[in-house]
């Protein structure tokens, strides 16, 4: 690793190459990530198919039956219906509940990375192209956001806005966009000095027309990379937020609350309620993590 | 020297306004308190007396000036749930949290610190390879995640410790502690071994990047073609060289573990300040949520601050030139 050199100059050297073919190869060549990435792919499909292979819908309490309460795993209901994982306090299939999780923890997570990229990158983009005091101003926001830990951030905001998928979304962003814009700051600083630039600029191009369609494309590379690992961190954090009851409302219940409301039940012995979710919580931000790290590595792109 | 002090501490002091305005409008701006604190049936007169006695009629930033002008005073208001100072209630949690926290940083560091040196030390066997995967773990899973899986394992499994609480206390100097009774240290174990697991592997991280990255240096294969044991190479030479940074991030951290603490108190009931804190969010006790802040940010910046005067006098090569970074 050249440290002089800048994540994004590393991923345009790249560009000559048949730069998906290589990361695809790189992903393909390491079990542990071919593993991992697998497994993403399942959970993915899983949370998205949810509605159509879940043996029950856990919103809608008219299919729940209070008498199937907290039964053990490979129970069957009264209607004949086997719960493989059990059912929690409600009555609810924990099988169901969890696909139906997944499907609300990876929509916070992708729409919170997705909401936190966008401000980021505008607003270091805007740092890196005009600099002096609209960088400084910009910058100081960023370190005095990444100056507290994010879980106090997100936490405080809740706790005036009160809780909803929305909410947590907008807290998410507020935590995490900061990071980005600094990531995005410096890979657009260094693109800047480059002569196509320059050549631009003595063009008589306007100066949106730089930033929009000659800085971003070919600095954004870094920071795409990087928020691969972030949307573990984005769903780490909603599940820890729900885990508090602050986060998801108990209407649309995500991977974290779901373990929030089987924690009760751990020390009477009936785990089933807890460990469940917590084991699909585990294997999404794992194999998140893994298939990030690799992707990082293998774009050579320092993390923050 | 002095300059510098003087700039980080304005710089200390512009950071608790800021957060002090932005947790105020947060907290205070957004949402009526008022309708969850007066019962319905409560004549109108009443609730207009409730309001003005808890100072809610005022413009917000009169609101703010009056909070600023008693916060300088030491007093951050009164809870609205129960009834006495919000600063007193937190500062009454404080010696559990402190204790929970002090005692997850030498776990850290009496774990941390070993396994980094072996990692360093030889990074491509197995051993090695093993304590980093490690450290990815301690790093990305949920903290709540881990404090369930301790409680599963050591509570409901093996049975050998409690899962809630605090436990046993001896009065020492007027303050409560858990460190002096047994009890009260099978209480602690589990939540500050839960606390302690990120910072434990950010430690092994710092040691064993520090370590791989001194055995090249010149002094060290100048010792080594001096004869000098290996053993004494590493105790002497090298852990010396890398224990500043190491000081410097554990101080650091401190800041995010007083925060993290609210998790791993929610999961073992610690009845520590985050654990106040997440009640006064469920009882949306406004005045407690803004103290919790206030104070924590206090904390923060004074460690922070205390780490970079630290740092640069024991670090002679660190040049005081208060640029921010």
């Amino acid at each position: 690793m050249n440290p002089s050199k800048s994540g994004a100059a590393i991923v345009a050297s790249y560009a000559d190459t048949p730069l998906r073919k290589k990361v695809l190869r790189r992903i393909r060549n390491r079990p542990t990530t071919r593993g991992a990435a697998i497994l993403l792919g399942i959970l993915v499909l899983l949370a998205v198919l949810a509605p159509v292979i879940a043996p029950q819908n856990p919103h809608d309490l008219a299919s729940l039956s209070v008498m199937d309460n907290r039964l053990a795993p490979g129970s069957e209901s009264i209607n004949g219906m086997t719960y493989w994982l059990g059912t929690d306090a409600q009555g609810r299939d924990m099988l169901s509940a969890i696909l139906y999780g997944l499907r609300t923890s990876l929509l916070v997570g992708l729409s919170s990375t997705v909401g936190a990229l966008a401000i980021g990158v505008a607003a270091g983009l805007v740092a890196a192209q005009f600099g002096g005091v609209i960088d400084a101003a910009i910058m100081r926001v960023v370190d005095f956001m990444l100056g507290f830990p994010s879980i106090l951030i997100a936490l405080v905001l809740l706790a005036s806005i009160g809780r909803g998928v929305d909410k947590v979304i907008i807290a998410i962003i507020l935590v995490q966009w900061a990071q980005y814009a600094r990531l995005m700051r410096a890979a657009a600083l260094v693109e800047r000095r480059k002569e196509y630039i320059e050549a631009a600029v003595n063009f008589g191009l306007p100066t949106r027309h730089i930033m929009l369609a000659h800085l971003l494309p070919n600095s954004i590379g870094s920071v795409l990379v990087v928020s691969t690992i972030s949307i573990a961190g984005a769903i780490t954090l909603e599940a820890t937020l729900s885990f508090l009851g602050v986060g998801v409302p108990v209407t649309q219940p995500s991977l974290g609350l779901l373990i929030a409301n089987g924690f009760e039940f751990l020390l009477s012995g009936e785990y089933w309620i807890a460990v469940f979710p917590g084991i699909a919580l585990v294997l999404l931000i794992i194999s998140l993590n893994l298939v990030g790290d690799r992707l990082r590595r293998s774009f050579n792109v320092r993390g923050s | 020297m002095t300059a510098y002090v003087l700039q980080r501490l304005i710089q200390s002091i512009l950071v608790l306004l800021a957060v002090s305005i932005v947790v105020f409008l947060a907290v205070y701006g957004i949402g009526d308190p008022i309708e969850l604190l007066v019962p319905p049936q409560v004549s109108a007169a009443e609730r207009a007396a409730m309001i003005r006695r808890l100072g809610l009629d005022l413009p917000v930033l009169q609101q703010y000036l009056v909070f600023l002008g008693n916060a300088l005073k030491g007093d951050l208001g009164r809870s609205f749930v129960h009834g006495v100072p919000a600063v007193d209630l937190i500062l009454a949690r404080l010696p559990a949290t402190f204790e929970l926290v002090l005692l997850a940083m030498s776990l850290a560091a009496v774990v941390g610190i070993p396994l980094g040196l072996l990692a360093g030390l030889n990074p491509e066997s197995r051993p090695s390879r093993a304590i980093m995967a490690g450290t990815v773990l301690g790093f990305s899973l949920p903290s709540f995640w881990k404090g369930m899986m301790l409680v599963l394992l050591f509570s409901v499994a093996l049975g050998w410790l409690p899962t809630a609480g605090r436990g046993e206390t001896v009065s020492v100097l007027g303050i409560q502690t858990s460190l002096l009774t047994l009890d009260g240290l099978k209480h602690l174990v589990l939540p500050a071994l839960n606390l302690a697991i990120p910072n434990m592997a950010l430690m092994i991280k710092l040691v064993a990047a520090g370590t791989s990255e001194a055995m090249t240096q010149d002094y060290v294969k100048y010792a080594r073609a001096k004869g000098v044991r290996p053993k004494r190479v590493v105790g002497r030479h090298v852990l010396r060289n890398i224990l500043i940074p190491v000081v410097t991030v554990a101080g650091m951290e401190f800041g995010s573990l007083v925060a993290f603490s609210t998790i791993t108190e929610t999961v073992f009931a610690w009845p520590g300040m985050g654990k106040l804190l997440i009640d006064s969010i469920y009882q949306l006790d406004r005045p407690v949520i803004v103290a919790y802040v206030m104070l924590a940010t206090l904390l923060f910046v004074a460690v922070n601050f205390l780490v970079d005067i630290l740092y640069a006098a024991l670090d002679p090569r660190v040049k005081l030139t208060g640029e921010m970074v």
